[in-house]
């Protein structure tokens, strides 16, 4: 739990923020609406005395009061995906539409990717890629249980993600040079996963923050760089460090061609502005555009969540 | 833009120009190739039509060929087909693209049980459909007598009643009354038996 000791300064309700990060998380499933309606699915959960609670912010995000969602008919259909709550919130930022082009960075295992291609009805090209090639089983694993057909998978290092398979510098007509909309999820140093994973934080240090901020950097530079102007890129991350986060953010604001833009979190999901300022550094303001999720607000795991605009 | 089968080749889009049989393109067990439309564009020998494809999903399940209308059919690895709901370039250098719908080159072909589970909703024709016991005994990936059925031999699709309508489905109900039936998988009937082929990574014990 020291690290999260860091975080002190910035809430006033930390006791509370730290007696939620000991509490177990609900099991939440997402409803895929490529295969079923938010009705549909929630009558069958009905039919088979499985309990559930429809989240304050989304009819289509559930808590299930007991079992696992793996054990249920619904869940075998793939009309539901076991997500954690938190974690719906970067691909509704992104707000990808049907026909778009848009780029999962770091996909696998692919609850996001799905969620995305549910908002794209599986129409448009949605390019899912992972640095991990044993994660990227998962991730079509996933993907076909749920009946998503418009994702490529790539195995590429997303610092330096080539387009050379999408035919580009050529002349086919139908090759791929930017995407309309990327996600970053990035690697991060997962303090908010705590819940989720008690041992989450005994690797913690500053130095492997340092090194993870790195990767970071160089995968949302790379996003920017293969998105269109006027398009949106969502950075996000599952851990509350400052360095992995607005620091990030504030890097890409000086280094690439992009703006902050504000988004409104759904209504009934309460979140933080981004910080300006942290251990004596300042920080582009825009920053503060950014959502930080404390466990606290919405009985979650802890998340941060920022929305760029690609500038010509 | 010239024609993605004949782009397919090894020969960066020479092949076939002229030289020895004994050089035509293979299959490529590495790469998504673009399957060719009909039989009259086909390059890689025993490569399955898209026109054979569609034909094979009316043909079996009564699936009607407008289902497909939004997606291109690739080949990869021997026999592999899928489906992508786009265009892209063929040949591609993905590890995935779209869903794996078929294994073909073979004398039956089989379709995948996530294709069934997508598209299955729309088939007529050989669809089992399975009582609540019967449905998890198939879920769970076990075998089962079922002397009742009197469709075709081989690959069926594994069906039910869940809760609930949908709109894609135009399955004949199994008793009229309660939602339409769901496809819960592949099964192979042979003399009697229901044989499930649900992959041991998606079976699951519902009971």
């Amino acid at each position: 739990m020291e690290p999260l000791e860091r975080y002190a300064s910035l809430l006033s309700d930390f006791d509370a923020f730290r007696a939620a990060c000991e509490r177990p998380l609900p099991s939440v499933v997402r409803v895929n609406t490529l295969k079923a309606s938010i009705e549909r699915a929630r009558d069958a959960l009905d039919a088979e005395g499985v309990a559930y609670e429809v989240t304050d912010w989304h009819p289509g995000v559930l808590r299930l009061e007991e079992r696992g969602p793996g054990t249920s008919w619904p869940y075998f259909h793939g009309w539901l995906h076991g997500q954690e709550e938190v974690s719906a919130l970067p691909a509704l930022a992104l707000d990808p539409q049907p026909g778009e082009v848009v780029w999962d960075a770091c996909a696998a295992p692919g609850s996001k990717t799905t969620q995305i291609a549910d908002l794209m009805d599986d129409t448009g090209v949605l390019v899912g890629n992972d640095n991990n090639l044993g994660r990227l089983s998962a991730l079509r694993h996933n993907a076909e249980r749920l009946g998503v057909t418009n994702l490529a998978v790539t195995n590429q290092d997303a610092r330096n993600f080539s387009f050379k398979p999408f035919g580009d510098r050529t002349e086919a007509e139908n090759r791929i040079e930017a995407f309309d909309r990327a996600l970053v999820d990035a690697p991060c140093s997962c303090e908010g996963t705590i819940r989720k994973n008690p041992d989450a934080l005994d690797r913690w240090s500053l130095e492997q923050i340092k090194g993870i901020v790195g990767i970071q950097k160089g995968i949302l530079r790379r996003a920017i760089q293969a998105t269109r102007p006027g398009g949106t890129v969502v950075y996000s991350t599952c851990t509350f460090a400052p360095e992995e986060n607005e620091a990030v953010l504030d890097h890409v604001l000086d280094e690439e061609d992009c703006e902050m833009r504000e988004w409104d979190a759904p209504a009934g999901f309460e979140t933080d502005p981004g910080i300006a300022e942290w251990n004596g550094e300042t920080f582009d303001p825009a920053v503060e555009l950014a959502h930080r999720v404390y466990p606290h607000r919405n009985d979650t795991g802890g998340f941060f969540c920022a929305k760029l605009e690609v500038s010509a | 833009m010239s024609d993605p089968e004949r782009d397919a080749g090894d020969g960066g889009g020479d092949a076939g120009a002229g030289e020895p049989s004994g050089e035509r393109p293979e299959n490529d067990g590495q790469r998504f190739d673009r399957i060719p439309e009909t039989a009259d564009e086909r390059v890689v020998p025993g490569r399955p039509t898209r026109e054979e494809v569609v034909r094979w999903w009316e043909e079996r399940y009564e699936v009607p060929p407008e289902t497909w209308d939004g997606h291109t059919f690739w080949e990869k690895g021997n026999g592999k087909l899928w489906a992508f709901a786009a265009d892209v370039v063929t040949p591609i250098g993905v590890e995935g693209l779209g869903m794996r719908i078929l294994r073909a080159r073979q004398e039956h072909w089989k379709p995948s049980t996530n294709a069934v589970q997508r598209f299955g909703r729309e088939a007529t024709k050989n669809v089992v459909v399975l009582d609540g016991e019967e449905a998890t005994t198939f879920a769970r990936g076990d075998d089962q007598d079922l002397p009742r059925w009197e469709g075709d031999w081989g690959y069926v699709i594994a069906a039910h009643e869940i809760a609930g309508d949908s709109e894609a489905s135009e399955t004949p109900r199994a008793t009229g009354e309660a939602g339409d039936v769901e496809p819960i998988g592949v099964g192979l009937y042979l003399h009697g038996e229901l044989r499930s082929t649900v992959p041991k990574g998606r079976r699951e014990d519902l009971s």
